[in-house]
């Protein structure tokens, strides 16, 4: 499909996964792309450390939108922002001076912690109705706290009656019920654990929140192709050359790791296949030790041909 | 000289895992289990991860393990009992534990409470942090290995008792409970006006049910104050050793040391590092002549085989240099590299060769 259909499909995208499978990288990276492809795009970070300012060489991101790269801009929203802001809005600011200033949020969501979240997502519905042009990517907390974070609005609906809260959840709910609105973008890697947990994930948000899903975006796919049969010592004295036993053995080694490396990653892929019939974009691992914004370039290539490569679905 | 696994599991009472998902933290706790069984310890390992994946380490499969511990068998002189957290019968517990019949029937039966003890966020760390102190005053176990969500949660574990205490030191939490020792059921005019606040932002009948829940709650805080400071000190105890577990991925570091500095900012330190699937460098020293091989050659399988060593020597440095990192946030702690497995650990006899690489006899 042409990219830029698949960044006009919803306004938010809300990026999930497990810690420690790229998610904010992936965040970073969609945020790219979706600019290279015409869409100018704003990164929501909503889990207090971000690795994204140093993804883009850019200043730590505050509540206020700064420039993080060509067409793309971040922001960090808090609950406390969120509800000052909130009720600067609705002519209460007395209130919130008392409700934020006294601490009284943190001890209302110590009580019920979805309330931090309510005033996030109601946040980020609010960006949303009025994102026009732009698309909004959430980078969302990680997976086992993402699930309970998006269900924060219907949990709350069950125990709030009215007033404010319940409204930003309703409005939550419909946005995250919304296709047209909004999705979530599943990011894992091709191991064992990462991809059990996203194929639960990704039922569970079906189920509990009704959100709609992207494609799954694999993150370090390593090259693995291309390690011939060939016996290291053959492929020696097919070339006139005789090798030492132990650079025989290395050899050996080296190829035997690489293949069942190869073959270790493919089950898991052909396994995340079949336990869910969505496509797959693969991203590759990257060998630079800091990824910076010229990784980001190389990854949203990635991205862009594996969209291109996608099928339009109806 | 700081400890190394070996100490930690012979002489530690707590030793709790820390890192991010999917770097084999849950094998790690297991095997660290299964290495203190190898040294005589009776050891229970609890996973507070939902994932269930503990269970599938243990060969147990998904329903075999429960919220209280079970024993598994195995060849060693001592005793490892397994436990996966159940939040809910927690928390319940807890309550029971404390009020009387009565009060802590009505507790439970609360909209609030309800809401709070099923799923929402933070009330799974705290009851963790329960679950361990439960653990660790059971006069069955002699070392409580507990396995922690992911990185972020798992320093929301470490403060959670924390958290509580804050909790119920607030001002609004006394306002809106103190008073009724004093005056029966009336709100004090100050808290009304608080009250008042609250509910039009957060709607009345959220702040009704609260109230109600910290009035049922009214008499148990100096038990729960307890229960927190004993849990925060315990944690903070030379009794308790914490063990970053990583993989050498890129982000499971970051994640790794971004975990190590808050672990430090929070008073706790490192006490051991793992490092999970360690790629096998299949050569020492620089892999000139392999580089030289596959340029004579070009286009041969020779030089294709040489080019798959040479890549796979690179990356062992790459995990090396990226390890360095962590390294320099954890002090002097030296890191136990774990190569990474041909298979899947999915049974016992898979978690011993772990422990084998954790622990060296």
């Amino acid at each position: 499909m042409d990219p830029a259909l698949f960044f006009a499909a919803s306004r938010l995208v809300i990026v999930a996964g497990k810690g420690g499978v790229g998610k904010t990288t992936v965040s970073g990276v969609l945020a790219r792309a979706s600019a290279r492809a015409g869409r100018a795009a704003t990164i929501l970070e909503v889990d207090g450390k971000s690795g994204l300012p140093g993804l883009f060489d850019a200043d730590p991101l505050r509540y206020e939108p700064s420039e993080l790269g060509d067409g793309v801009r971040g922001r960090a929203l808090t609950a406390d922002d969120a509800l000052l802001e909130y009720l600067a809005d609705h002519g209460l600011d007395r209130v919130s001076r008392r409700l934020v200033k006294s601490g009284a949020l943190e001890v209302v969501s110590t009580a019920a912690p979805g309330i931090e979240d309510i005033l996030i997502l109601g946040k980020v519905k609010q960006l949303e109705v009025a994102a026009g042009d732009e698309l909004l990517v959430l980078d969302a907390p990680a997976a086992g706290h993402a699930i309970s974070f998006l269900r924060a609005p219907s949990a709350l609906l069950d125990t709030v009656g009215g007033g404010p809260i319940h409204t930003q959840a309703t409005e939550a709910l419909a946005m995250l019920g919304d296709p047209a609105r909004s999705r979530v973008v599943l990011v894992t890697v091709p191991e064992e654990t990462p991809v059990n947990e996203l194929v639960e994930t990704a039922y569970r948000l079906e189920d509990e929140v009704g959100v709609a899903l992207g494609p799954i975006i694999v993150n370090g796919v390593q090259h693995t192709s291309g390690v011939p049969d060939t016996d290291p010592r053959e492929a020696a004295a097919a070339v006139g050359i005789t090798l030492s036993d132990e650079d025989v053995d290395a050899l050996t080694r080296a190829a035997e790791f690489g293949r069942a490396r190869a073959a270790l990653q493919q089950e898991q892929l052909d396994r995340l296949a079949t336990a869910l019939p969505l496509p797959q974009i693969h991203l590759p691992e990257l060998s630079a030790l800091t990824l910076g914004p010229a990784e980001v370039e190389v990854l949203a290539d990635a991205l862009l041909a594996g969209l291109a490569g996608l099928e339009v679905t109806a | 000289m700081s400890r190394d696994l070996g100490d930690i599991v012979r002489e530690v009472e707590v030793v709790i895992t820390a890192g991010s998902g999917g770097v084999g933290k849950t094998t790690s706790s297991a095997a660290l289990a299964v290495a203190a069984a190898r040294a005589g310890r009776r050891v229970v390992v609890v996973t507070i991860d939902p994932a269930k994946r503990l269970a599938d380490a243990l060969g147990l499969g998904s329903g075999g393990l429960g919220d209280a511990p079970t024993i598994i068998e195995g060849p060693w002189p001592g005793e490892l009992w397994a436990a996966m957290l159940d939040t809910r019968a927690t928390f319940d517990a807890l309550i029971r534990r404390e009020a009387p019949p009565e009060q802590a029937e009505q507790i439970i039966a609360n909209r609030f409470y309800l809401n709070i003890a099923d799923s929402l966020s933070g009330t799974q760390e705290y009851m963790a942090a329960e679950k361990l102190h439960e653990l660790h005053g059971d006069g069955r176990f002699d070392l409580v290995v507990v396995d922690t969500p992911p990185s972020r949660n798992a320093l929301d574990f470490i403060e959670a008792p924390h958290t509580l205490t804050r909790f119920l030191d607030h001002r609004l939490y006394r306002l809106l409970v103190a008073p009724t020792r004093r005056v029966g059921r009336a709100l004090g005019a100050a808290a009304s006006a608080f009250v008042k606040s609250v509910s039009s932002v957060a709607g009345g009948v959220v702040v009704q049910d609260a109230i109600d829940f910290f009035r049922a709650f009214d008499g148990l805080e100096d038990g729960f104050r307890q229960r927190a400071r004993e849990v925060s000190a315990l944690l903070r105890d030379e009794r308790t050793a914490v063990v970053l577990v990583t993989s050498p991925r890129r982000e499971a570091i970051d994640e790794a040391a971004w975990f190590a500095r808050a672990l430090r900012e929070s008073g706790l330190g490192v006490d051991g590092v793992v490092v999970n699937r360690m790629q096998p460098r299949p050569v020492d020293g620089p892999p000139d002549r392999f580089t030289t091989l596959a340029g004579a050659h070009p286009g041969s399988d020779l030089a294709t085989l040489c080019g798959v060593l040479v890549d796979q020597c690179d990356a062992a440095d790459r995990e090396n240099a990226m390890l360095d990192a962590l390294l320099h946030e954890v002090g002097d702690v030296a890191p136990t590299l774990v190569p990474e497995l041909r298979r899947d650990v999915r049974d016992l006899s898979g978690l011993e060769e772990v422990a084998d690489h954790l622990v060296a006899d």
